[in-house]
């Protein structure tokens, strides 16, 4: 009885975030498009569905997940677990916090795989692409991109390094990364990196970050705990650039053995049709 | 009828796939680094059944509502052929899902008690609260502008890397002259501002958009909507800073 309150007064608060959108989306179709809705009624089901699905997923999460990781980063974190029963050191040494990297890494990465907003962009990017684009690999890409960004952010906060030389070196990779990647990918690559940090990412991370700075020495929860998130979203971009590189690379060594072994029988109409296809060529290939 | 529950069969066990990770990573953690029984056992198994659930329900809505409805709506504009209406609707669209988030919500409180600690801004619950709603009005102004700037460089065709670049470098001139406090929640606020709702239903209106108009590529032209929605923010809330500061 407990859980169906629960779950009506997070009906409740999901119903009013998304009351706006439906009020702009009602008042732009009637208003100025001054058009019926196409397939009104399915559009009217996929909206509760989606608001069902929104609320039974947050519920599920403050059930189960935000409190059991949010307590597993503190729990690595605290200096009990840190120096294992040693004294306290003065100073810390970065690698004293192993277990920490490997976490924050392994839940960026996993909590990336099941964040629904990610999931809605590489289904559309699979459908555009018309299945060059992989949604499954293009979710992994990012995920791995976040695991290294909250890997890196927490690195950063255990040695007090300022954030913008990291954000700013970052964005440098960006650029050059982007002259050299397959343009298809650009736009999405930008993409990814917004949409990775949502409903499921935000409060774990956001409990690691704060549960770092305020066990070490020097830091202050304040300053240093915020600044994960920017990470998170950095990083993605940067991967899914080096997905679709790596991509584009492999293919061009497949042609090349290719062209070595049919010197004679390709045309160089089928070739250039080959470079086009490059993105599915190499989905085959692996 | 039958076929459809097979769908939804299908979609059910996609969302235990994408939610075994998390599993996998959280046992692992628990007994073989901390070294500790998992606690509550029957609220965690009924919590993982919700998400799942969640999950499914919420993607199987998303393909049945929110992409159509961004998709047609793209489509009636473009057919419309007012630009002004759409960027008007782009700006709604992008200021009004954004100004109620309550992640944004959450993180200007914060941001207000950072600022009130620190001696910026008076120790009084009225300025915090004046504080964290200028932040609020400003990120969400941000958003629509940028949601505006991103649909404009559909219609015509701009690429998007000399805008973003732009925008880099907006950023790197501004850190070094905007006051040192305010840098983190700028940084921040770039990231919190994309919904899990806003985010489908700006992808369909890009892609829609760019497939509608001809001579785009909606691989090309249709993503890119979200890039310009983490990027603005952080910009105007560094002027933010500059400006209360």
């Amino acid at each position: 009885m407990d859980l169906f309150f629960e779950f009506l007064n997070t009906l409740k608060n999901t119903v009013v975030d998304v009351l706006p959108i439906i009020s702009i989306i009602l008042g732009f179709q009637l208003l100025v498009i001054r058009k019926p809705i196409p397939h009104v009624k399915q559009v009217g089901f996929g909206f509760i569905y989606v608001l069902i699905g929104l609320t039974l997923f947050l519920l599920g999460l403050e059930k189960a997940l935000f409190p059991l990781g949010k307590m597993m980063a503190e729990q690595l974190t605290a200096p009990e677990f840190i120096h294992a029963g040693e004294q306290v050191l003065a100073s810390i040494h970065w690698s004293d916090y192993m277990w920490v990297y490997v976490f924050a890494a392994a839940i960026g990465f996993s909590t990336t795989i099941a964040e629904p907003s990610l999931i809605a962009v590489a289904i559309k990017a699979e459908e555009v692409s018309g299945g060059a684009i992989n949604a499954n690999s293009l979710r992994i890409s990012v995920a791995i991109g976040v695991a290294v960004g909250i890997a890196v952010g927490s690195y950063r906060i255990v040695v007090g390094h300022p954030i913008h030389y990291y954000i700013i070196a970052g964005y440098i990779i960006v650029v050059i990364q982007t002259f050299f990647c397959p343009k298809l990918i650009v736009p999405l690559a930008y993409d990814s990196g917004g949409v990775t940090t949502s409903t499921v990412t935000v409060p774990l991370v956001a409990a690691l970050g704060l549960g770092l700075a305020s066990t070490i020495p020097g830091r202050s929860p304040l300053i240093d705990g915020f600044g994960l998130i920017a990470f998170a979203s950095l990083f993605p971009i940067i991967a899914v650039m080096a997905y679709a590189q790596i991509t584009e690379a492999k293919t061009k060594r497949v042609e090349k053995k290719l062209e070595i072994r049919n010197k004679n029988k390709l045309t160089k109409r089928n070739l250039k049709h080959k470079q086009q296809d490059f993105l599915t060529e190499s989905k085959e290939d692996r | 009828m039958n076929q459809q529950f097979f769908v939804f069969l299908k979609a059910l066990l996609g969302s235990c796939k994408d939610l075994l990770p998390i599993i996998l990573v959280i046992a692992f953690f628990q007994f073989a680094v901390l070294q500790q029984p998992m606690p509550n056992v029957g609220d965690i198994l009924v919590g993982l059944a919700l998400v799942v659930l969640g999950l499914t329900f919420f993607i199987y809505g998303l393909e049945m509502g929110l992409f159509p409805i961004g998709e047609s709506m793209a489509q009636a504009f473009a057919k419309k052929g007012s630009v002004s209406w759409l960027l008007t609707f782009a700006f709604c669209l992008g200021f009004g899902t954004t100004v109620a988030e309550p992640s944004l919500i959450a993180v200007a409180k914060e941001a207000a008690i950072v600022a009130a600690s620190g001696g910026i801004i008076s120790d009084t619950l009225e300025s915090q609260l004046s504080y964290a709603n200028g932040l609020r009005f400003t990120v969400a102004f941000a958003v629509g502008f940028a949601i505006v700037i991103g649909v404009l460089r559909i219609l015509r065709g701009w690429p998007i890397q000399y805008l973003i670049l732009g925008g880099y470098i907006i950023v790197v001139l501004m850190t070094l002259i905007a006051p040192s406090w305010i840098i983190g929640i700028a940084y921040d606020s770039g990231g919190v501002t994309t919904s899990t709702i806003t985010v489908p239903l700006v992808t369909a209106l890009g892609v829609g958009l760019a497939s509608a108009i001809k001579g785009r590529n909606p691989m090309i032209d249709g993503f890119g909507l979200i890039a310009f929605a983490s990027l603005t923010p952080i910009i105007f809330v560094m002027i933010y800073g500059m400006v209360i500061g």
